[in-house]
């Protein structure tokens, strides 16, 4: 981000870079900048307070009006009701899932998970007018089913989307599956979980997280190398890897 | 919640260990007052229309989101897994505030909203990206624009 403020700036475009890691923007000390205390992945703040999001904006726009760069501002408001992102008391637990019949195979565990999430999502996506579930093109049941497949070893090699490299489809549908969880688990009356609490939730207690570690098991055996990388390296967040030795 | 100190301790030293590019200071250009300025959001957060694909490892290019595209075509596409998206999934402008910006607008806070707005992905070594935010210079002007605000995740 402070790079591109540098770039843009030298070409005669006055820039103002929100920073999230206040460190990154000390060393490369962008024209403006202005700090602010909010977990990644949220720059302006708290979703659905218009007015939060504009003192953000505002203060930040405000440092255009001056030329004595760099400029590392601090914007001191706090987000309210947010757990330290490396908060994990086991009490996030958005839906109970029943244990399994002694002989139900995994495949339909994950499917059984999902129709008990589903009045969720369902739930979020009329709440919010909108879902993230759209890169892959595909129904949350026909991802399920691949990655169950890939799991035990009985999915077709290559990819599913059409002319899409294998690698870059298996993120898109993974990018999917991860939004259906979060949009069902956030979904619920009283639900503000960190980013930790979501991440520990899925890789440690659903059956979609445990049937993604073994397609990542498959995926070491595998011919794809882009899809090795991305099982092992652009899969699992760092807090639930550190936090459930994944 | 970005404080380093609050995050698990192997994840903050990763984030304090990143390399930053070594870059000399750039003097600030001056500009109208903000209330005639025309605003453009560039974000690093891998977003980009539904109808095309999405970002991947080492992609140095960036996408156009223009300014009309209803939230529901918006996607985000970032590699990382390291950051919370449910903030974007129930809203938008918690990483890109076009709403917020039009709000401004309307009352006459900034002059104007750019037509477009663009996104990079910010797990690409930001050297990379420098011919593609070069390339973007042309556009941002012929728009008007004359003040970028930028945003990561």
């Amino acid at each position: 981000m402070s790079a591109i403020g540098h770039y843009l700036e030298a070409a005669g475009l006055p820039t103002v870079s929100i920073s999230l890691i206040r460190l990154h923007s000390e060393k490369m000390h962008p024209p403006r900048a202005l700090w602010v205390p909010y977990e990644l992945g949220r720059p302006l703040g708290v979703p659905n307070d218009a007015a939060f999001q504009t003192r953000v904006l505002r203060a930040a726009l405000a440092l255009l009006e001056r030329t004595d760069g760099p400029i590392l501002e601090d914007h001191s408001e706090d987000a309210p009701n947010r757990a330290k992102d490396d908060a994990d008391d086991g009490m996030f637990c958005p839906v109970s899932f029943p244990p399994p019949a002694a002989d139900e195979s995994p495949s339909a565990i994950l499917k059984r998970e999902i129709s008990g999430l589903k009045p969720w999502q369902a739930l979020a996506v009329e709440r919010r007018g909108r879902t993230t579930t759209i890169q892959s093109g595909l129904a949350i049941e026909a991802i399920a089913d691949h990655f169950a497949a890939m799991a035990e070893g009985t999915a077709p090699a290559g990819s599913t989307l059409e002319g899409v490299p294998p690698a870059e489809a298996f993120k898109r549908m993974l990018d999917d599956l991860l939004a259906f969880y979060q949009e069902a688990a956030t979904a619920q009356p009283g639900q503000t979980a960190s980013h930790a609490e979501v991440s520990v939730w899925f890789w440690g207690e659903t059956q979609a997280g445990k049937l993604l570690l073994a397609c990542r098991d498959r995926a070491r055996e595998g011919e794809y190398a882009d899809l090795r990388f991305i099982t092992e390296r652009l899969m699992i967040p760092r807090v639930a890897r550190e936090k459930l030795n994944l | 919640m970005a404080r380093l100190e609050d995050l698990p301790p192997e994840f903050a030293r990763h984030l304090a260990e990143l390399p930053c590019p070594d870059m000399s200071e750039t003097a600030c250009v001056a500009g109208p007052p903000l209330s005639q300025r025309r605003v453009a959001i560039i974000s690093t957060a891998g977003l980009g229309r539904k109808s095309e694909g999405g970002f991947n490892p080492g992609d140095a290019d960036y996408r156009v989101i223009p300014a009309a595209l209803p939230a529901a075509d918006l996607t985000m596409s970032h590699i990382s897994v390291n950051y919370d998206r449910t903030g974007f999934q129930e809203d938008i402008n918690i990483a890109f505030p076009i709403d917020r910006l039009r709000e401004m607008a309307a009352s006459d806070e900034i002059g104007s909203v750019a037509d477009y707005h663009y996104s990079f992905m910010g797990a690409t070594d930001p050297a990379e990206m420098k011919p593609a935010v070069e390339s973007l210079i042309g556009p941002l002007k012929a728009d008007q624009v004359d003040a970028v605000v930028l945003i990561p995740v």
